[in-house]
Parts: structure tokens; sequence; C-alpha cells
């Protein structure tokens, strides 16, 4: 018994267990329930199937999640991106609106410019609040996320900006090579980040400056940079994902574009077992933190749950996962079981009881 | 406020005028709105328009008094709003199903602390961070509002209607409705707790510092617990006044409400790290809301997203404020 637990404790102590657990759970769960959730065929020369189409969905949630990863290993939070989808999205989609042919590769290519270059702009402006004026992170971003919203529909004027271009409509919907573009997006995006923080010292940095900016400052590490340039990357990820939303629709939706992919980008992070308080990341963990959410989505729209009913069954993984991976929660567990009691935790309750 | 304890005025004294800067700038602001909307608009200066803020805005109020108490201590709370629909909703549904009204007043007005209660346990108890906690609070009472009716539900129950119409004043001329007097009778003693009480200095406190709380000896889990419960019951009666506004529960009402409320703190002059902020700064912040509102309904010509783009521009300017002050550096 002893040596069964004990051959398992490296693979239940890695730090991607517990999220891997509850992804092949619910697949299981998917597939016992409707036998061809796996199954995926090849149509016409593209893949097709309940799988790949969780992979297409889940593109613009990694996307931003990517981003947020960073901004949350530095202690930071980016409560902006889902404004900054709406307005990457609705610049781009008034831009092709505008133009005389719709269809043209050079204006999509000017449009999606342009908006990038506002979304990068407004990632500075976060960096330059959080970095430079030295507001905490949650307020900096809460003004980008409140004014967002209304900038986003002063551009759209309020109207639902519908296009019909077929070059913007293949970043949502194309495929290429028989996977649909925006899964190979995401993917590129993800390994470009991978490479850029994980085979240089870059990702070391961000985590340093994430356990003590003053001490990586002091260091010798210019922390300001790092914290400013997290944002902007956080913004760049933010309006490629609103790109891939409003091409999946082919119209831009100032308001319902992107609402709450912040909370949900913040919930793959910590369900992927980044801790909010910066320090340290884990872009993989990040990445199934994202897929759960769309696995969890996809399995409340196929069992005919109303999507708004869909919250109660996030609620529930949210606070499952959190608990599973807090140290206190842990502790509590395994001393009801008479394992040996960790001393930190009794400390608490002590002095609470001097003062009652 | 400023004699809230004699005892230690006097030592406060060299940070007083500080901490009351932040106040004192967003009643500025509130006067020069209004004395705006008054040399622009005729009909503005009809006292009736200050009335119609606080009534179309009670609701706010009395989530926002909660929200303060949950700040003061550093922390968040983001199921406010979702709490508020869910008050809404229950009792829209058991007032429907033929329950007397008294009993569903004592149902809703449970449920809000209750939830409010669990959160605050699992950031204590658990240290889970408040934004993760509160957050699947708003998910878990968002969809329980959607799997009571995905439909608005009207309501008709007597007690609810009189208290809805009930106009107290002149009918004809100028009134209020009983949801002001409710909410202002929250913010009195929300006032009272935060400044007289044990409770209240205990709130402060941990937002200053809990390390320091804890060791002073201060019930610092029972305080953070407490918050959460407080801000969950102001919920609930938010809730209910918005059942007694709009004579319904609606599944995706109040959605967004709680960036307004957070909004509506800080723009008052509470801390987001927590430790300082008045229940009076949260009013003033309500009404700085509330009569920006109104004068883009004056003007006519503004769309309701500018309310969004000059609140973004407003929490900018007040946390620049609160940065120049530095009352964090003190």
């Amino acid at each position: 018994m002893n040596t069964l637990t004990d051959r398992f404790r490296p693979l239940t102590g890695h730090r991607l267990f517990w999220p891997a657990l509850v992804l092949v759970v619910m697949l299981a769960a998917n597939t016992v329930y409707r036998p061809g959730f796996l199954s995926v065929e090849v149509k016409e020369g593209h893949l097709y199937g309940t799988p790949v189409d969780i992979l297409r969905l889940s593109a613009p949630l990694i996307l931003v999640a990517l981003g947020m990863t960073l901004v949350i290993a530095t202690g930071g939070i980016d409560l902006s991106v889902g404004s900054l989808c709406a307005i990457s999205g609705a610049i781009a989609c008034l831009h092709i609106s505008e133009a005389s042919d719709q269809n043209s590769l050079s204006t999509v290519f000017t449009a999606l410019a342009l908006a990038f270059g506002v979304a990068l702009v407004l990632g500075a402006w976060n960096g330059l609040l959080v970095a430079v004026i030295g507001i905490q992170p949650i307020i900096a971003t809460l003004i980008l996320m409140v004014a967002g919203r209304g900038l986003a529909q002063l551009i759209t004027e309020g109207q639902i900006i519908t296009i019909n271009s077929g070059p913007y409509r293949a970043i949502g919907l194309g495929h290429v090579l028989t996977l649909p573009l925006a899964i190979i997006i995401a993917v590129a995006a993800a390994l470009l980040v991978a490479a850029l923080t994980r085979r240089t010292a870059l990702g070391l940095i961000v985590e340093s400056v994430g356990g003590n900016a003053e001490a990586s400052r002091l260091a010798g590490i210019r922390s300001g940079r790092i914290v400013f340039l997290v944002y902007v990357v956080s913004a760049a990820c933010a309006a490629i994902a609103g790109f891939m939303m409003t091409a999946n629709v082919s119209s831009a939706d100032g308001n319902a574009a992107g609402l709450w992919i912040e909370l949900d980008a913040i919930l793959a992070v910590v369900i992927g077992g980044t801790s909010l308080a910066g320090g340290r990341f884990s872009l993989g963990g990040t990445i199934l933190g994202a897929l759960i959410i769309q696995t969890l989505t996809t399995t409340v729209y196929a069992m005919n749950i109303d999507p708004q009913t869909s919250l109660l069954f996030k609620a529930v993984v949210v606070i499952a996962v959190c608990l599973i991976q807090s140290p206190a929660f842990r502790a509590r567990v395994s001393r009801r079981r008479g394992a040996t009691t960790p001393r930190p935790t009794t400390r608490q309750p002590e002095k609470e009881q001097v003062s009652a | 406020m400023s004699s809230a304890s004699s005892t230690t005025a006097r030592a406060w004294r060299p940070s007083l005028a500080r901490r009351h800067v932040p106040v004192l700038a967003t009643l500025a602001l509130l006067l020069v709105m209004y004395a705006v909307g008054v040399s622009q608009y005729r009909a503005f200066s009809n006292v009736q328009v200050v009335f119609n803020v606080f009534i179309d805005n009670g609701f706010l109020l009395v989530v926002a008094v909660g929200m303060t108490f949950v700040i003061l201590t550093g922390g968040i709370d983001l199921s406010v709003g979702s709490v508020v629909a869910m008050t809404a909703m229950v009792s829209a549904s058991l007032l429907q199903s033929g329950l007397p009204a008294a009993l569903v007043l004592v149902v809703a007005l449970l449920i809000g602390p209750t939830l409010g209660f669990l959160m605050g346990c699992a950031i204590h108890f658990f240290d889970i961070q408040p934004f993760i906690a509160t957050l699947a609070g708003m998910f878990f009472a968002r969809g329980m509002c959607t799997f009571i009716s995905d439909a608005s539900i009207p309501i008709t129950d007597g007690f609810w209607t009189t208290m809805s119409q009930e106009r107290i004043g002149d009918p004809r001329g100028n009134f209020v409705s009983i949801s002001v007097l409710i909410a202002l009778a929250v913010v009195l003693v929300a006032a009272y707790v935060l400044t007289y009480t044990r409770f209240g200095r205990n709130v402060y406190a941990v937002g200053g510092n809990s390390q320091s709380a804890l060791l002073m000896g201060l019930p610092v889990g029972r305080t953070r617990i407490a918050v959460y419960t407080v801000s969950g019951l102001c919920s609930a009666i938010g809730g209910i006044l918005l059942s007694f506004y709009t004579l319904s529960g609606a599944p995706l009402i109040a959605v967004g409400m709680e960036l307004d409320v957070i909004a509506a703190v800080v723009i008052g002059g509470t801390v987001l790290t927590g430790g300082s902020g008045y229940v009076f700064g949260t009013v003033l912040g309500v009404l700085v809301l509330g009569v920006i509102q109104t004068l883009i309904t004056f003007d006519g010509s503004l769309n309701s997203w500018w309310t969004r783009i000059v609140i973004g521009g407003l929490l900018f300017a007040f946390i620049l404020l609160q940065r120049l002050i530095g009352i964090r550096f003190k």
C-alpha cells in the first residue's frame, strides 16, 4: 500500500497532474455520454470532429491566456483584455467594411495592422500606468476595462458591423493543411512565447520580477521595462484573439465581443497552476486550463443545458481545482487522514484564540 | 467623520487632511457637475432630479456600501452583481409560487450572506485569492439565475407593488421611494459600524496591515469572513431593492454591476489596497455615477457608451490623485 502511494507521488506531485486529470475525466465522461465524441473524420481535405472543434474554439482563449500568464507571472493582472479584443475586432471590421473591395488581401492586412497597432498602444498605456506611474495592476487595467467597452461601442457607433470578407473570415474559419487556421495561429503563438521565455533568460527574468521586483532591479534587471513589456504582449495576444472572435461571426459587436474572456483567461491561468501572486508560471498548464474551460463549455452545450447555466458547472470546477491546488486545503485534508501535522498551518488558529 | 474618535484624533492630525483629500475632491467634482447641469439645463435645478438620482441608484448605493467593507480589508468581491440578480430572481420565483411576502423576504435576505460567508471561509481557511473565490461565487450565482428560470419573472405581490409605488413626500411634487429610505438607513448603519464599533476598527486594521493586525491579537480571520458576509447581505438587500424598482426578476439583470460598484467605491476615495476610506465617500462616488448618467440623459445627443468612457476617465483621474497624495506611502 505504502509502496504504491510512494510510486505515484512523483506523478501526483507534478503540477500539471491535477489539471490534466480533470481534462481526461471530462473527456471520458463525454465519451460515455456520447460515444461518437472523440471521433475525428476527414471531409473535403479538412479535419472535422468535436475534439477539433474544441481546439478551434479554444484558440482565442489560449491566446489571451498566454499573455495573461506572463502578466500574472510578474505579479500583475490584466483585466482589460476583453475590451481590447472588442476594440481590435471593431477597428479591423470597420476598416474592412469601409473598403471598396472587402476581399482584397491588402485591405485585410491594413485593417489587421491598424487594429494591432492600436492594441499595442493601449497595451503600452496599461504598461505605463503599472510600470512607470506605479498604480496597482488590477486598478490600472480596470480603467481600460471600463472605458474600453465604451471605446469599442464608439468605434462601431453602437451598431454591429457586419463584413463579407473571405480573407478575414479565414482567420477564424479557414483551414491550412487540413487543420483549422485558428489552431495553427494559437499553437504558433504558444511555441513563440515558449521559445522566447524558456529558451532564453527572459522567462527567468519575468519570474524574478514577479518574485520581487525591487530585488531583481537591484540585481541588475530592468524590472520596469519587463513589466511594461508583458502588458504590451498581453494586449497583442488579446488583439489576435479579437480578430479570431470577430472573424468567426464575420461581424464586430462592441458589447459582446470578448465579454468575460478576461475572467476565463485568469481562470485558465490559475487552473494551470500559475500562482496569482506571481513569481512562476507554466505555459503548458495555461493551455491545459484553457482546454478544460472550452471542453466544459462544449460539454454543457452538447447536453442541451442553457449556456448561462453552464456557469454553475464552471463555478464547481473552479472551486474544486483551486481547493486541490491550495496548500492550506491539502494540509487540512492530510491532517484529517492522520498524517503528520504541518506546523505552519496550526500557528494561525492559536494566535486568533489569544484575542478571543 | 473627523471626530471619529476623540482620543485618537490628536495622533492622526498630521495625516488627517491628506486622508480627506480624495473624499473632498469627489465632493468638489460632484458639486461642479451639478453646477454644470444646472447652468446648462433649466429643468436640472428641480430638486426632483436629485431625488431621482437616489431613486435610480438606491440599490447601487447599498451594494457599494457592502463593497466598501470588503475593499477596506484589501479584498475584492466580484460576486455582487450576480448575487443581486439571484436575490431578485429567487424572490420573484418564490412569490410566483405563492409564498407569503414576509417568508420570501427572509429567505432572499439569507441567501446572499450565506454565499458571502462561504466565500469568506474559502478565502481565509484555504488561502484562495479573493479575486478567484468571488469569481467562482459570481459564476455560481449567475448560473443559479438561469437555473431558476431563463425568462424574466414578473412580481405581482401586493407588498412588493406597495413598496414600489409608495411615494414619500408630495405625490405630485417632490418625492422619494421607500427604497431610498432603506438605502440611507443602510448607509447610516454602515457608517456607524465602521466608525464606532470594534468590528469597524478591525476592518481598518486588517486592511492597513493584516500581519500587524494578527500580531496585535485582532481576530483577522473572523473580520475577513465577516466583511464578505456583510457584502453578501448588502447585495441581498440591493437585490430586494432592485426587485422593488423593476417589479420583476430577470436572469441577466445587473450584469457588470460589480464594475460600477468598484468604480463608485474608488471614485469615493477608498484605496483598493485597503485601510483607508469612508462610507460617506462611497455615497459621493455613487452620486457621481448617478449625476453622470443624468447629465448624459439630459444632453440627449450623447450615447450611453459615453457613460463608460467618462467613468473610465474619472477612475484614472482619481487613482492618479490618490497616487499623487501618496496615501499608501505616508
